[in-house]
């Protein structure tokens, strides 16, 4: 049967091109993989190669004809005994081909505009329940550094597919000693030091996530952790979507984040924002040493890829901890550690500290802050920030990190999405200073959120001097 | 340092093959050969778009490769997979109709030419990111030897790949900790434009010789001499000898993607391996030259593949386009 041939699309952008040369003339042989002509796209001169063979029967399209449209048929190749002049019309082809390329043309037309613009309504669902509280009857006091440990330890004890891996996490028993103990617990099969290599180690963690292993990857800061961002993103974050549905990968990327103490710019950097803007990763910054532990134990069982923003400063701070190993802190839902009814304040890992500080100092001032320990960065627990301000008509947002595209920024759309009609004030964002973080105390002190910058906030908003 | 040249093997000199296991080499090197022209004629007709890169000519690398494999050992590479995944025996249909971003396809149309996984098959993708499937394919060799289960990875790369830093991020670790992997080079002498001696300072196949690791240098034209190599390499990554690189001499005839010209290399040169080299067409003249099989039994074969691959790029083109609602799906697993 003859065998159209059509003008070939060269490039992805290509939608018409030159038919610069032919180079088999009529009554050719052609074999598969024999070059036909030469056109000109919009990027280059490419070759055209045959992928059907025959003879060559007919050209249609003389050479140095100029905008001849993708798919336009160009020639016809004929078989032994077969006669191009004898065809009425250039559609006797191959009807695989023809009816593809006729399909394609009419799916465009009739699929264009039908898309969601919005999320189905399980994208804003409400926060997952959770019965945390019942488990605080009996409590002991541990320090956030401790709860973390306990996490991994009780659910490597749970699950032999849990591993730790990272710089000095065995032997050294953990640079900021987080994960002491657990290599005389589970030993050097599931306790591994790496050697100081981030990229590397973070996509070795990814595959094993996808063999079926559940890596808890630690990075000794976060700051190191753009050296394997790649993967994070590219390889764990895209993946399932990239291949529908078949490649989960359970791995949490865990490690401290934000300004420690004295260490400068290339080591006090607050990262949630970055990781908080892609789909297809959680992300946690727990403040508390019970949210530590709840929220750890609860990203390790996740079948997804969370990043785990720890807080150097408070590994040493201790909290009441639930005692019971049944306790666990679901992943998006934020915690209101202390209601109020004059402003609400959001803040997470550290900050929520300073912002309890300040909430004291307003208080004795006659202020009632609500303050929201958000814990959860990504899903947001959009619904108890936007009932409290329901309540409160006023929002102060306090983070660690720069202000550009920051959590304040996400904080204010979402005040004007979802509760522009109660805001009796702007939204207040208070931020890391934009800058490099400088090394000098008194320097290092002004460009991070102190207490006394979250009182101001507040009175702003209350517009109070 | 085991770094050893092999030799090519002689038409006459095949006496571990049976005549079966030839012409699964050919049916399977055939299958890529005319699944890949069909791919490049449909990309011209519009059906494909975005990126394509045709593995034509390097049909004999993953064709040896996998006959050295057993069940359970997985296998990863980057964005030139669609060989790969007929090697693994994925349905030709589904690869095609993922090419096409079709609802029929691998990924539900969701990721494309360069990024499929079978699960069920053990292929792990199907990677875009040069070099990002080097750690991950290490540690998928992690998750077997953790687990205990006897499989090993496969993880190919490219001879432009090979100078990115994870690479050696991950010889370091497989090496230290003995993983089994066999790391594939498959050096098709062009990093996209920029042939090997202007980007590689040294011998790739000895890119692991500070780690320890044993690397070869093998005829990827000949599917022979793959299989030969890759039956050692696997053997030795199986028995827990740790990784070792094979650094395969190949060769692809058409541009890095579609819309690439290839100006930077002649045409004498590729018509040269067109015509001398083509791991197709000398295993073709094997079979006939040792009456391994007769034209009219390639002819059979020819044919089947064609309507294997006609009816891969039917199903590609009459799957519906993935539902709208498909936007939305498989960002996140749920708990």
């Amino acid at each position: 049967m003859p065998i159209e041939v059509t003008m070939p699309a060269l490039s992805p952008t290509m939608t018409e091109g030159k038919l610069a040369k032919w180079l088999k003339q009529v009554g050719d042989d052609v074999k598969s993989g024999d070059i036909l002509a030469e056109i000109e796209t919009d990027k280059a001169t490419m070759e055209v190669e045959a992928v059907d063979e025959g003879k060559l029967g007919k050209i249609l399209v003389a050479e140095g004809t100029e905008g001849v449209a993708v798919n336009t048929p160009i020639a016809i190749l004929v078989g032994e005994g077969e006669d191009a002049d004898k065809l009425e019309t250039p559609e006797v082809s191959d009807d695989t081909q023809k009816s593809a390329a006729l399909q394609k043309v009419k799916g465009e037309e009739e699929t264009k505009p039908t898309l969601p613009v919005e999320p189905p309504p399980g994208a804003k669902a409400a926060p997952p329940a959770s019965d945390e509280d019942k488990y605080f009857e009996k409590t002991v006091k541990l320090t956030v550094r401790e709860a973390l440990r306990d996490a991994m330890a009780e659910e490597m004890r749970r699950d032999d597919k849990v591993f730790v891996m990272g710089e000095e996490v065995a032997e050294y028993q953990g640079a900021y000693k987080v994960t002491q103990g657990l290599l005389a617990e589970f030993g050097d099969r599931r306790v591994i030091d790496t050697p100081i290599t981030e990229h590397g180690f973070a996509g070795l963690g990814v595959g094993a996530a996808f063999h079926g292993l559940k890596p808890v990857v630690e990075f000794m800061t976060f700051n190191f952790a753009m050296q394997a961002i790649d993967h994070i993103i590219n390889s764990a974050a895209k993946t399932l979507y990239m291949s529908g549905g078949q490649m989960g990968c359970p791995i949490v990327f865990r490690g401290p984040n934000g300004a420690a103490s004295r260490v400068a710019a290339q080591h006090s950097q607050e990262y949630s924002t970055w990781y908080a803007h892609v789909p297809g990763l959680k992300v946690v910054a727990p403040y508390s040493a019970s949210d530590a532990k709840g929220l750890l134990k609860s990203a390790i069982r996740d079948p997804n890829p969370v990043v785990f923003l720890e807080h150097e400063i408070l590994y040493g701070h201790s909290f009441d901890v639930p005692e019971d190993p049944e306790f666990i802190v679901p992943i998006g839902r934020a915690k209101i550690m202390r209601a109020g009814k004059d402003v609400t304040i959001t803040a997470f890992s550290f900050m929520v500290g300073q912002a309890l500080a300040a909430a004291e100092r307003l208080a004795e001032q006659g202020i009632e802050a609500e303050v929201i320990n958000l814990r959860t960065i990504r899903p947001l627990d959009t619904e108890t920030i936007v009932n409290s301000v329901k309540k409160t008509n006023r929002l102060v947002s306090v983070e660690e990190g720069w202000p550009f595209a920051g959590i304040g920024s996400e904080m204010s759309a979402l005040m004007m999405e979802q509760a522009f009609d109660y805001l009796d004030a702007p939204v207040y964002r208070v931020h890391g200073a934009d800058v490099p973080m400088p090394y000098a105390a008194n320097l290092e002190k002004l460009a991070l959120p102190q207490p006394e910058d979250i009182e101001k906030a507040v009175k702003a908003v209350l517009y109070r001097s | 340092m085991a770094t050893s040249k092999r030799r090519k093997p002689q038409a006459d000199e095949n006496p571990q093959y049976s005549s079966e296991e030839l012409l699964k080499f050919y049916r399977e090197m055939l299958l890529i050969r005319r699944f890949e022209e069909k791919a490049g004629q449909m990309y011209g007709m519009g059906l494909i778009g975005g990126f394509c890169h045709l593995y034509i000519g390097q049909e004999a690398v993953v064709v040896g490769m996998q006959n050295a494999l057993i069940k359970g050992d997985s296998i990863i590479t980057s964005y030139r997979d669609h060989g790969h995944m007929l090697a693994t025996d994925m349905d030709p249909k589904g690869v095609m109709a993922e090419l096409t971003g079709r609802a029929g396809g691998y990924s539900k149309g969701k990721g494309g030419s360069m990024h499929m996984f079978s699960r069920e098959k053990k292929f792990f993708g199907g990677h875009g990111i040069v070099g990002a499937q080097v750690p991950i394919g290490t540690g998928l060799a992690f998750g077997h030897k953790y687990s205990g289960d006897g499989n090993i990875n496969v993880c190919y790369l490219g001879d432009g790949a090979i100078n990115q830093g994870q690479v050696y991020e991950s010889f370091n670790m497989a090496a230290l900790w003995k993983l089994p992997v066999v790391y594939v080079i498959e050096n098709n002498k062009y990093a996209m434009g920029t042939s090997q001696h202007r980007a590689s300072a040294g011998e790739l196949c000895e890119r692991g010789s500070a780690y320890g690791i044993p690397g070869h240098v093998v005829d990827g034209m000949s599917v022979l001499a793959v299989k030969e190599a890759s039956e050692d390499a696997v053997a030795h990554a199986r028995e827990g000898s740790g990784p070792v690189i094979l650094e395969m001499k190949t060769y692809r005839y058409r541009g890095h993607s579609m819309s690439d010209p290839a100006k930077y290399r002649t045409k004498e040169e590729v018509t040269k391996m067109r015509t001398e080299m083509d791991p197709i067409d000398n295993l073709k003249k094997l079979l006939l030259d040792t009456s391994a099989a007769d034209e009219d039994a390639l002819k059979a074969i020819d044919r089947d593949i064609k309507a294997i691959v006609a009816e891969a790029a039917d199903f590609a083109t009459q799957s519906p386009e993935p539902d709208p609602a498909e936007l939305w799906t498989d960002i996140l697993v749920e708990a």
